[in-house]
């Protein structure tokens, strides 16, 4: 081997070393930091745990928000089929209203109410969240041409 | 009349375009002189054709005609001048017509410029006439901006209010002035695949780097409107849009450091030409995330899904055509030249070896969520730890490498001597660690360590324009976009870890405390804007009993559109904002308010500024070189 030989393949070593490790962490990391969403079905059938970290999202159920002290805010995420009680502190998105889209990410408390820390409405009249549209779809509460 | 007409130009810019990749690729033979010509002109056809068909649309949406059914959808008589211009491209239709008129512009001037052989520019063209009738066709097909609607309404339906910004107006032309300005650097590495000729890093260096600033210029637009106009206070989200224009730009810095290599020493040849293919592949990809509606996103305005499949197959086509072109006929091409361990090349190596790596955690953590849902329907988002842990530490491993590639020579270099050179940069460090450690609280060992890269960077930047003294401006380009990166990592750094937030529900008298700032709340007052009505909070941030500024966030609803925008006040030093966003109104008179306190927050854009101009600087240099001196002078290192 020459001395240029030796010195690719040294670094060919080195490349592939590197790339498993940047593999190896990208997969750990990828694992650890992913938020599943699930509809409110999918949280009544699936039992998830208080504490794990996930987005819900459906549509705000009419006449289900109500005021807590100071910032607080109490509502009802429903998908036609299941609901869910969501308690957030902070500033509701300008088109946050009842009856529409709503994706708020959180995890559940040990009494069973979702802890939120954001709550995104949808951006504009038009736009529905997808994967809004398909959780109540899955429900069967979604109608054609409603969006 | 003026949609047919704007459709008409169109039709002829597509058969021009047709023209241009026949005759330009039929040009790359040594003979066909007579087909140079015809590329040549048809190129000047088609950018003539595409700028009437963009001014017919700009018309329609100045006048209001709302016949043509994109006008209708997207704008309406009382949105302001600026915005019905701007309206243009803030809508699909109008946008991909923006990306085939910049896509024009760019082979307009490489036909113009006609830098580097005329065989090369010919294929060149060639390349960029196959892909502006791909697009043209695209338009045409799936997303005619001219359609008519019968009957015409009487009013539009608006504009997203969001959108009606001018932050944002500027956006999208600066971020493809970037994205597709990238084209011309593939089809100038696709041109040298096809002729063999070694030139073109030089012939296509002008066009990567006018393609990184305005990229760099209009991802920094983006990440400013966000901050401000989304009133979350954050800059970067790590959105998977964000994501799409961020992948091509990390690629287009490795392909303007690669192809500096390439052109002063010979080394990675071939390297350079696959960063070129790759860094537009990636724009190309990035349209397709943003413009085929896979994505939900805050950026997912207007979006259809039937359209992903026409530019799924484009991308297929452009990207498996130039590496198929470069398995063939790379191999025929003179290899790199080699180079010591310790030279320019290993730091510049290394540079693209960083580079590549973080672009590519970024994209596996973009692309994984839409794969998984792909595959069983699983829907899942990955959050910012995962680039917390993954994209940064090889960034932060770049940033500690970049003071010595300026400082090596070229094939052989002296890493000893460079070390020497740098110890006061190392002492700028240590003091910038140390000054951290003493005034910030709570106090972050990961702060101390980003201040200290950043006093490494500035010390190293000043170092090297001490060195380059009396030389010609455009020497200082590298050490100025490197003190740029390290204005930007001081401000990520410092508004990531030391912002102070507060949120509380204020009645008029209130007052709220955020980080050492007093805040009094005086009321919310109703405003009349020119298409908005506005709930206008006045909020005084105190001095004492003194008043020092009168802050004003406002709440707008937009009637024509039936939405709602929250607008912050940010009041500024230059060193921290203080943001303010107004939330909703819980009971009479009482409002929820956010507040941030976000040290060194302006220096996040300020530092791409910098880049921006460094970037600026190396391209002026490089279009005078050519004005006062062609051909071969040798130059400085840059």
């Amino acid at each position: 081997m020459t001395p240029k030989q030796r010195r690719r393949l040294a670094f060919a070593g080195a490349m592939v070393a590197a790339g498993g490790v940047l593999a190896a962490v990208v997969v750990y990391e990828l694992k650890g930091n992913t938020e599943y969403f699930f509809s409110p079905s999918d949280v009544a059938a699936k039992n998830v745990e208080p504490g794990i970290p996930f987005r819900v999202g459906g549509l705000v159920e009419k006449a289900s928000v109500h005021h807590g002290a100071g910032a607080d805010i109490r509502f009802t995420v429903t998908d036609g089929a299941h609901a869910l009680p969501v308690d957030f502190n902070g500033v509701l998105p300008a088109l946050f209203r009842e009856g529409q889209g709503v994706i708020a990410t959180g995890a559940l408390d040990t009494g069973g109410t979702f802890q939120a820390t954001e709550v995104l409405a949808k951006h504009d009249e038009k736009y529905m969240p997808p994967e809004v549209v398909q959780a109540l779809k899955r429900a069967g509460r979604w109608k054609e041409g409603e969006q | 009349m003026i949609g047919e007409l704007g459709q008409l130009a169109l039709c002829f810019a597509l058969a021009l375009s047709l023209v241009m990749a026949g005759a330009g690729l039929a040009g790359a033979r040594t003979e066909a002189a007579l087909a140079r010509n015809i590329a040549h002109g048809a190129t000047m056809g088609m950018l003539v054709f595409v700028i009437l068909a963009f001014g017919t649309l700009t018309y329609a949406f100045v006048t209001s005609d709302f016949s043509i059914a994109d006008v209708a959808n997207n704008s309406h008589t009382l949105k302001p001048l600026v915005y019905k211009i701007t309206g243009v491209w803030a809508n699909h239709e109008g946008s991909m017509l923006l990306w085939v008129l910049v896509l024009s512009l760019y082979a307009g001037a490489v036909a113009m410029l006609g830098r580097g052989g005329e065989r090369l520019t010919s294929a060149a063209l060639g390349i960029q006439g196959l892909l502006a009738s791909a697009f043209i066709l695209f338009i045409l097909f799936t997303s005619n901006p001219f359609l008519r609607i019968d009957p015409a309404p009487f009013e539009g339906a608006g504009l997203n209010p969001l959108l009606q910004d001018p932050g944002l107006a500027m956006h999208p032309p600066m971020l493809y002035a970037g994205y597709v300005g990238l084209s011309a650097s593939f089809s100038y590495a696709a041109a040298a695949l096809i002729v063999g000729e070694e030139g073109w890093a030089r012939a296509a260096r002008p066009f990567m780097l006018l393609a990184w600033i305005a990229l760099t210029c209009g991802i920094a637009l983006g990440s400013w409107w966000a901050y401000y106009e989304l009133g979350w206070g954050g800059f970067w989200f790590w959105d998977p849009v964000e994501n799409a224009s961020l992948m091509p730009w990390l690629v287009a810095t490795a392909l303007l450091h690669s192809a500096l290599a390439t052109e002063k020493s010979g080394a990675f040849r071939t390297w350079t030409l696959l960063l070129a293919i790759g860094g537009f592949s990636l724009s190309l990809i990035g349209t397709f995330l943003v413009r085929s509606g896979v994505l939900s996103s805050v950026h997912a305005f207007a979006s259809d899904p039937t359209r992903g499949f026409f530019i799924m197959v484009l991308i297929v086509c452009a990207i498996g055509g130039a590496l198929g072109l470069f398995a063939w006929r790379a191999p025929h091409l003179q290899g790199g030249a080699s180079f010591n361990t310790a030279s320019r090349e290993t730091a510049l190596l290394l540079n693209n070896v960083f580079l590549v790596a973080s672009c590519a955690s970024v994209f596996v953590g973009t692309l994984y969520p839409l794969a998984l849902d792909a595959l069983n329907g699983t829907k899942i988002s990955v959050g910012p730890p995962y680039y917390a842990a993954t994209f940064a530490p090889i960034f932060f491993a770049l940033l500690l490498l970049v003071p010595f590639g300026p400082l090596l020579g070229w094939r052989r270099g002296d890493v000893k001597a460079a070390m020497r050179t740098l110890y006061p940069a190392l002492g700028l460090a240590a003091v910038a660690a140390l000054a951290v450690l003493a005034i910030a609280s709570p106090r972050f060992l990961t702060g101390a360590l980003a201040f200290a890269v950043a006093g490494w960077l500035l010390g190293a930047s000043a170092i090297d324009m001490a060195k380059r003294k009396g030389a010609r401006a455009s020497a200082f380009a590298a050490a100025l976009a490197h003190a740029g990166l390290a204005v930007t990592l001081m401000g990520v750094t410092a508004t990531t870890l030391w912002r102070s937030e507060a949120l509380d529900l204020v009645g008029p008298g209130d007052t709220m405390t955020v980080g050492p700032y007093t805040l009094r709340f005086d009321g919310v007052t109703q405003e009349q804007g020119p298409n908005y009505q506005a709930m206008r909070a006045h909020i005084a941030l105190m001095d004492g009993a003194r008043v020092s500024a009168m802050l004003t966030p406002e709440k707008r609803l937009y009637p024509a559109e039936g939405q709602e925008t929250a607008d912050t006040a940010i009041h500024t030093t230059g060193f921290r904002d203080l943001y303010l966003a107004l939330g909703d109104e819980r009971s009479a008179g009482h409002w929820t308010v956010r507040a941030y306190v976000s040290p060194l927050a302006p220096f996040i854009w300020l530092g791409a500024l910098v880049m921006a101009l460094g970037g600026a600087l190396s391209l002026w240099g490089r279009l005078r070189l050519r004005v006062s001196a062609p051909a071969a002078a040798p130059q400085p290192a840059e």
